[in-house]
């Protein structure tokens, strides 16, 4: 298919979609309106499992399974850029990276002093997902990519002497896993697949929601590892594999 | 209708056709996965846009004190907002698997533009 047929193509197509969405949206309930009845009955339900963070509520307790699906994707999304990224039959790991240049005074210094406080508030955002703004996926990827702060500082070489990479594909697996037991205690207590199990404790208080703070803990150590697996394979393939 | 009422939606769907114009005119592979992101972030847009109302506060309570749900149901619908979530998580692995295969694309066919992958010619 040339360029000039392609487009034509996608014309005709985009024309299509944009005279369906025309219609959908006309057919809408208003922008802004006060008819919502989802929201009605999820915020109803997370209120009465104490959840004050109603999206994590929904996300962590009454969607839990889609929660768990979405999270394997995740983990199917970083075992297949591994197999994708393994070094080719022609190819080599170097097991030595030349140093590279030092970066800046100044990047080195924002990068060494914001590190301990990305890893700390990626711990809060993670730890207060059922009652603040957040929860394991956003606190997992601050974490995850904030310990990247150290590639920027002190180099591949700094970042390597912390990051060793079997560790975190054990925390992939560990987080995945403890997910998957959260659910199975909720099938073995109560009958259902990830029932709540746990005391349900006084709204807005650090122990309180029930299970949500405990997957939150298992997402949050999956999304960290996994993004950190990734970007290892990333760095990895610019880094250390080279053609024979 | 006021224009913006109906802006959100326009913004949407203006992401979703330019996304997939970009990958549809692409050059290069990098290009085509980032105009994909744009094509997504539309969705984006869409949900919680459909999720959003006037004059309401987000779905996350303060204080020490379930709200009164009867009085207090001017949040925005936290549903549409996980799903959301759900869906930059899906953006983000598609983007890192998609980044790794035109690494390997790279390395194989030494190109990134797909007019030059004749072996993939259908």
């Amino acid at each position: 298919m040339t360029r000039r047929v392609r487009l034509i193509v996608f014309a005709a197509a985009a024309a299509a979609v944009g005279v369906l969405l025309v219609v959908t949206v006309v057919g809408m309930p208003p922008f802004g309106n006060a008819f919502h009845p989802y929201r009605d009955v999820a915020v109803a339900a997370a209120i009465a499992h104490q959840t004050a963070n109603v999206v994590s509520g929904v996300n962590y307790d009454l969607r839990a399974f889609d929660t768990l699906g979405e999270e394997t994707i995740l983990l199917g999304s970083v075992v297949g850029a591994a197999v994708l990224l393994r070094p080719g039959r022609e190819e080599r790991e170097r097991t030595e990276v030349p140093e590279d240049e030092p970066p800046l005074q100044a990047v080195r210094l924002v990068g060494y002093l914001l590190l301990p406080v990305t890893l700390v508030l990626g711990l809060d955002v993670v730890a207060h997902g059922h009652l603040t703004p957040g929860g394991g996926f956003q606190g997992g990827v601050v974490l995850g990519t904030g310990l990247h702060l150290l590639y920027l500082a002190g180099g591949f070489r700094a970042l390597e002497r912390l990051r060793a990479v079997p560790p975190f594909e054990v925390g992939e697996a560990v987080g995945t896993a403890a997910f998957v037991a959260v659910g199975i205690a909720g099938l073995a207590v109560t009958g259902s697949f990830l029932a709540n199990v746990l005391p349900l404790g006084t709204f807005g208080s650090m122990p309180s929601s029930g299970i949500v703070p405990l997957l939150n803990v298992a997402v949050g150590m999956e999304v960290a590892s996994g993004v950190i697996l990734l970007l290892a394979h990333f760095l990895d393939q610019a880094l250390r594999v080279e053609r024979r | 209708m006021s224009i913006l009422h109906v802006y959100a939606y326009l913004v949407a769907g203006w992401l979703l056709l330019g996304g997939a114009f970009g990958i549809a005119r692409s050059r290069n592979l990098i290009h085509a996965v980032v105009c994909l992101s744009i094509a997504q972030s539309g969705t984006y847009v869409l949900l919680i846009a459909i999720g959003y109302q006037s004059g309401a506060s987000p779905p996350v309570f303060g204080g020490s004190t379930p709200p009164d749900v009867a009085a207090h149901s001017a949040v925005v619908d936290p549903v549409v907002q996980a799903m959301t979530l759900t869906d930059v998580v899906v953006a983000a692995t598609v983007t890192a698997l998609l980044l790794a295969l035109a690494v390997q694309v790279a390395k194989r066919h030494g190109t990134l533009d797909p007019d030059e992958l004749t072996s993939l010619r259908g």
